[in-house]
């Protein structure tokens, strides 16, 4: 039987239940990389794609045929459509019965949730506005216990920790594992206060220049121009946000650098070829990932071992 | 409540008494147990009359009815202090004190425009309710907001 019949929340999965999920990927690394096998054969992925995101959806899809399955896809240009004449409720009633289970991306906070009410096979939460993206934060989870170590780790979160949920989620999901967290930001996109209530945990706001040599992951953000009044403020601002070589040279040889990419220029081109470069690594993580999600959700019986 | 000092309404002689509201909120207990215009409920509410207890309070008193513990219990999420007599023959035949439900479903709604809650979806808002220290707060159950002062919401 699977852990959970949906995965909405990472706040519906505990430590154990994300170390069973990071452990399966592990399992499933050489399938992502080609090995040819038929767990899933047979079964049927509906990506459901409200709004655009190709990186996502193309992991999502890698994972469900590296397991043997197929995947039929509305995308953001069709989803837009369906959306002006049906409600989300009944797309989900609708596509449920086509499809084994769904991946739903869409920019309303908790249509994920309100999907799996309606829905009679798997959700999968592929982001939902400023809410949850449990994939990501998983992936993000993976990388840190491969390239290295999670529990007790040391990692500092630079650039917008106001509004990158992939930041919020990833500091939730750290605290479960004894880490410290050092918060790097501009003051305007500082992690709201309110946030860090009822978490427990060694969470601090430093500058770079204090903790790099110290720290074991640097988790890099994109500063998007967006946030800003104007160009002249972003320049600034982003400007003074950026990891290079020069910056890099002062940290411990084993540091590793994270970015959920696609990156502007917060990380400049001159790190990617140095040892501590994981984010194209990271991205690749993604597969395996939601292949232990996608493998724990639609698996029948106890499964391929 | 059979302190005459404090009897600026008259007693009933069967229904439902909800004694101890803070103060000001009694059109929206009234609200929350669904007594809106034109229902025929025979109500007599007080507001800011003088407690004890609690320096002001308000009254609610529901003629001719009985209701349900768990309707009542959705009081205490904007009057935590509340308590409830239910009345027959002029007597109190049942006394206790509200506690807030775990979940409530369409009574609170949520601020946060990009929630799903808020679109022309068939949905109820739902939001789970917790103490913390001593207050009653609510987060809701779709966009994960949290909730203080439950009364601006309702
Ligand atoms: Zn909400």
């Amino acid at each position: 039987m699977s852990r959970f019949r949906h995965l909405i929340s990472i706040d519906d999965l505990t430590k154990d239940d994300i170390l069973y999920l990071l452990k399966q990927a592990e399992r499933f690394e050489d399938i992502a990389m080609g090995k040819r096998c038929k767990y899933l054969e047979g079964k049927i992925l509906a990506n459901l794609f409200f709004e655009p995101s190709t990186r996502t959806r193309m992991s999502f899809e890698t994972a469900m045929k590296r397991l043997g399955g197929d995947v039929i896809n509305m995308t953001a240009h069709e989803a837009s459509s369906v959306a002006k004449g049906e409600t989300l409720a009944d797309t989900i009633r609708v596509v449920s019965n086509y499809a084994d289970a769904i991946v739903l991306r869409h920019p309303l906070e908790g249509s994920a949730r309100f999907a799996s009410e309606n829905s009679t096979v798997p959700i999968i939460n592929a982001g939902d506005g400023a809410g949850q993206h449990p994939t990501q934060t998983l992936l993000d989870l993976y990388t840190i216990m491969k390239e290295s170590t999670l529990e007790g780790c040391k990692i500092a979160l630079m650039g917008d920790l106001k509004y990158s949920r992939t930041v919020h989620s990833l500091i939730k999901a750290l605290t479960l594992f004894n880490t410290t967290i050092y918060l790097i930001s501009p003051p305007m996109l500082k992690l709201p206060a309110e946030f860090l209530e009822g978490l427990n945990g060694r969470i601090e706001e430093v500058e770079l220049e204090d903790v790099i040599s110290e720290i074991d992951v640097l988790y890099v953000t994109r500063i998007q121009k967006e946030r800003f009044p104007d160009e002249e403020e972003y320049k600034k601002v982003s400007g003074s946000y950026v990891i290079n070589r020069n910056i890099i040279s002062r940290a411990k040889e084993s540091m590793i650098v994270m970015h959920p990419l696609p990156r502007i220029n917060e990380i400049d081109v001159d790190v990617d070829s140095t040892e501590h470069a994981k984010y194209f690594k990271q991205a690749f993580y993604g597969v395996p990932i939601r292949m232990a999600i996608l493998y724990e959700l639609l698996k029948d019986g106890d499964g391929c071992e | 409540m059979n302190d005459v000092k404090h009897l600026v309404i008259s007693k009933i002689k069967d229904g439902t008494v909800i004694d101890h509201i803070t103060p000001g909120l009694a059109i929206l207990v009234l609200k929350i147990l669904g007594i809106k215009p034109k229902s025929s409920e025979a109500v007599s509410m007080a507001m800011n009359v003088e407690s004890a207890k609690m320096g002001k309070k308000d009254i609610v008193k529901v003629e001719g009815k009985y209701i349900g513990d768990q309707e009542l219990n959705k009081i205490a999420l904007i009057a935590p202090e509340a308590t409830i007599n239910l009345i027959q023959n002029y007597e109190i035949i049942r006394k206790f004190n509200v506690k807030p439900p775990e979940v409530v479903e369409n009574i609170i709604k949520c601020p946060n425009p990009n929630c799903i809650s808020n679109s022309n979806e068939p949905i109820k808002s739902r939001f789970r309710i917790f103490l913390d220290e001593s207050r009653v707060k609510a987060v809701c159950d779709y966009c994960g907001r949290k909730l203080i002062n439950l009364e601006d919401y309702i």
